[in-house]
């Protein structure tokens, strides 16, 4: 039945081909632009952290001491704070971080010295995001603690430096300070870059920086804060600072913490934690509301920024509305190729043929041509996805054609020609044999 | 034209008819908003920016952490940068319109009793900015060098709470002006800022564009008469003229170099590529939409080209019966062109319906303007003409068909 219905399908699409050719045209550049969006948007709208992201999470308080500030808790915490959850060690793991910039200079290296996106942070950062090592590890909580003068660098830094050598134990110049590499990273590009998301709903949609690539150097935050103080960049602050102060003592939010928690007996307990933590501090009067604590899983924190782009999700859309168009198009082409075909309709169904029948080898036809279709949009969603991979944004290089979109592509150019066949296949199935013998 | 018999021959053909009309008016609806979201980018893109755009230079070295001599090593890069043959105007600013990044923004209050902030504006602040921006005064005047306060000062008295020791005067866009005070002048009024201390509007400018974060408003800002260092992040700005730019941002780098060999560079480039920069993704944005409305008016004739190729070959009896009978090949073009301009129609109105109902979910999605009247008439012709164009082939085709056709039994 199967050869049968592939033959009745080759010479029916042979017949007209002009006809077939604009059917699958129309299906391959409307699966073309909706893989290419969907593609992206899959890429951009993933789980960064597959294995861990059910555990993370991302504690905020509520430092301001004015009770007029704003009515969500900043997306980042000021020093004491975040020391004082940290230091309790109330979680599986925990790791503060701070951002900056830093004047780097490797001695032995003949490049100019260049300004090095830091991040501070503490030694469970590496384990508890599952960061791969090339070369190397992590530091140690006694490095934490005891303010070691060590650096772990991204492979990009380490591609650039050192042309990809193992360059731990080698010495890096930050400001006036030496640091000594313990650990080089591996391949690892998280998308988005999940740590790093803050202030997403300040972005007006524009949040195409959150997939950009990891920091040059990784510091312990203590080491960090010794080699320049001033060095950290702040996400806002509730008052004008001391012109003297330092951002330790700053009115100021700059920190983040992110910790892990195993269960959700220990989720409820931490939140608790947080919550007891902002009352003592509203008690000793530093906080003005107790009650603006959150504790959002990753995912969680992720939505609540919107991370991603307002344009990619439009572009989606348009891209679907394309497609429905295309169907309704396809729906059209069909008809009018089945009905041409009552003649032979009519001679099969008066033979023998059923109902059904007609109609698998109708639908069988449609499928055929979605096929064709799937092949032709494949092709246009590998130069959609390139021309993106061309575009001026931060996730150029994250996109590509993965096999779940690979196959998604054939899946949804079959799907949507069934679909258009679906109509035409039923009014085809519905002809009555002897009227379109008498007639012809 | 008589109707009637097309509306008959609609009636047998409905799901056919349908569909067609569907197609159009999804293809109405999607190319009306996107024409819609072009226009809006378009709108965004073309914004003025209040400067001289193709004459300005950015560079910015990165921060050297705080040095006592941080203004006075300011002020000697301002002088080396004014002899540099070609240089017109030489600024320090905190930042620049329209570039990514961050911004320096405040609440304005019209009331030192207010609790909330009547508006939140950019502030501008550098030695000499006014004029190196080429921004253009209306009212007022610019700031006397005896009004600059020092920023690392101005902080300290804000601290010490010494209104004396902060800057007492501030010029504003014409926007902020209307939008403070409409239908006055501006000039000698007060604003307050932070817990009520006030500021005397002395100079009102056309107009001078946000950095970022256009939503607050693009042109509701102020310049600050706050002299700056390479501590706050501040860019030196140069103006000179256009064709000297790249050469004028070479001298100035190598001269800034000369006078410390280890700072480093984080920003060089002209104004306009920093425009350029900042609107890149509504660029692409409109590029990519521009493609998907050619290629949605393409389909759809296409799917015309076919349904009416179609029925014309459905009809070829009765279109030879009807020649027979004594109508012109003229009569068949028209009987075509008219079925496809009713079907057309009909498609239209359910479009813009349709039109209306995506305005409305953008609107409320992505904090767009309603969709002007000026679309609906504009995107009703463009679709009947398409329609006019993909049908005339196969109309073409059915008047070509001989009476003769009419004595044949298939």
């Amino acid at each position: 039945m199967f050869g049968y219905y592939l033959d009745l399908a080759l010479r029916s699409l042979k017949r007209n081909k002009v006809l077939t050719a604009l059917m699958v045209l129309a299906i391959a550049v409307g699966i073309g632009a909706s893989m290419t969006t969907l593609t992206v948007m899959h890429l951009l709208s993933g789980d960064p952290l597959p294995t861990r992201s059910g555990t993370l999470f991302f504690p905020q308080v509520d430092p301001n001491p004015y009770p007029d500030g704003p009515s969500l808790p900043y997306d980042m915490m000021d020093y004491r704070s975040a020391m004082d959850l940290w230091s309790a060690h109330r979680a599986d793991r925990q790791a503060l971080i701070a951002h900056g910039q830093l004047k780097l200079i490797a001695p032995q290296v003949n490049l100019p010295p260049l300004m090095a996106q830091v991040l501070s942070t503490t030694s469970e950062f590496f384990p508890m995001f599952e960061v791969p090592f090339r070369y190397g590890h992590g530091w140690s909580a006694q490095d934490d603690a005891s303010r070691a003068r060590v650096a772990v660098i991204s492979s990009d830094l380490n591609n650039k430096l050192f042309n990809g050598a193992d360059s731990v134990g080698r010495t890096l110049r930050l400001k006036n300070s030496d640091v000594r590499i313990v650990g080089v990273l591996g391949a690892w590009r998280p998308s988005p870059q999940f740590y790093d998301v803050a202030g997403g709903r300040f972005d007006d949609g524009q949040t195409g920086d959150f997939y950009g690539r990891p920091e040059d150097v990784f510091l312990p935050l203590n080491s960090s804060s010794d080699i320049n103080p001033v060095g950290f960049n702040f996400f806002t602050c509730w008052s004008m600072p001391q012109s003297d102060a330092t951002l330790q003592t700053s009115p100021c939010v700059w920190m983040t913490l992110w910790v892990e928690l195993d269960s959700a007996a220990k989720v409820r307990s931490y939140r608790q934690f947080v919550a007891d933590y902002a009352a003592q501090q509203k008690s000793v009067g530093r906080f003005a509301r107790a009650d603006n604590t959150q504790l959002r899983s990753l995912m969680g924190w992720l939505d609540f920024n919107h991370v991603v782009p307002s344009d990619v999700r439009l572009q989606m859309w348009v891209a679907f509305a394309f497609l429905l168009i295309c169907l309704f198009n396809t729906v059209g082409l069909l008809l009018a190729k089945f009905l041409r075909r009552s003649g032979e309709i009519g001679v099969r169904r008066a033979l023998g043929a059923s109902r059904a029948a007609i109609m698998a080898q109708c639908l069988f036809e449609a499928g055929l041509i979605g096929l064709l279709g799937g092949i032709g949009g494949l092709l246009l969603t590998l130069l959609g996805l390139w021309l993106v991979r061309r575009q001026p944004v931060a996730y150029a290089d994250l996109v590509h054609l993965d096999a779940a979109m690979f196959l998604a592509t054939f899946a949804l150019a079959v799907a949507t020609s069934l679909l258009a066949g679906l109509l035409p296949a039923i009014r085809a199935s519905r002809m009555a044999p002897g009227l379109q013998l008498k007639m012809t | 034209m008589d109707i009637l018999p097309i509306l008959s021959t609609l009636r047998r053909h409905k799901i056919t008819a349908w569909l067609l009309i569907l197609e159009i008016a999804l293809t109405c609806a999607i190319v009306c908003n996107a024409v819609f979201l072009i226009s809006q980018r378009l709108e965004r893109m073309d914004l003025p920016s209040g400067v001289a755009e193709h004459e300005l230079v950015q560079i910015q070295l990165a921060n050297i952490g705080n040095r006592p001599d941080d203004t006075a090593r300011a002020e000697a890069d301002l002088a080396t940068l004014r002899q540099i043959p070609g240089v017109q105007q030489v600024a320090m600013t905190n930042q620049l319109p329209f570039s990514s990044g961050g911004s320096w923004n405040s609440g304005v209050k019209l009331d030192p009793q207010q609790q909330q902030d009547t508006l939140t504006v950019a502030q501008y602040m550098g030695q000499n900015l006014l004029p190196t921006l080429g921004t253009q005064l209306l009212a007022g005047r610019d700031f006397r060098p005896d009004e600059f306060v020092n920023y690392a000062d101005a902080v300290a008295a804000l601290q010490g709470g010494d209104l004396k020791g902060l800057p007492q005067t501030l010029v504003i866009t014409k926007a902020l002006a209307d939008r403070l005070w409409p239908g006055q002048s501006a000039l000698g009024k007060q604003l307050y800022m932070g817990k009520g201390i006030p500021f005397r509007v002395i100079g009102v400018v056309a107009h001078l564009a946000r950095p970022n974060m256009l939503e607050k408003g693009v042109d509701y800002n102020t310049v600050w008469p706050i002299r700056l260092s390479l501590t706050e992040g501040a860019s030196y700005v140069i103006r000179c003229a256009p064709q000297d730019r790249e050469q004028v941002l070479k001298a100035a780098l190598a001269k800034l170099k000369e006078l410390d060999p280890r700072r480093v560079v984080l920003q060089k480039r002209t104004w306009d590529e920093a425009r350029h920069e900042f609107f890149q993704n509504d660029r692409a944005m409109a590029g990519i939409l521009v493609g998907v409305c050619v290629a949605l008016l393409i389909v759809t004739a296409l799917g015309i080209v076919g349904l009416a190729s179609f029925w014309v070959a459905q009809r070829r009896r009765t279109i030879g019966v009807r020649r027979a009978l004594g109508a012109t090949r003229n009569n068949i073009l028209h009987y075509f062109q008219t079925e496809n301009f009713l079907l057309a129609t009909i498609g239209i109105a359910l479009g813009m319906v349709l039109a209306y109902g995506i305005n409305l979910f953008l609107m409320s999605h992505y904090e767009l303007p309603r969709l002007p009247g000026i679309y609906f008439p504009v995107g009703a012709v463009l679709l009947w003409l398409i329609g006019q164009i993909a049908v005339f082939g196969p109309a073409l085709r059915a008047a070509a068909v001989p009476p003769v056709v009419a004595t044949r039994s298939v």
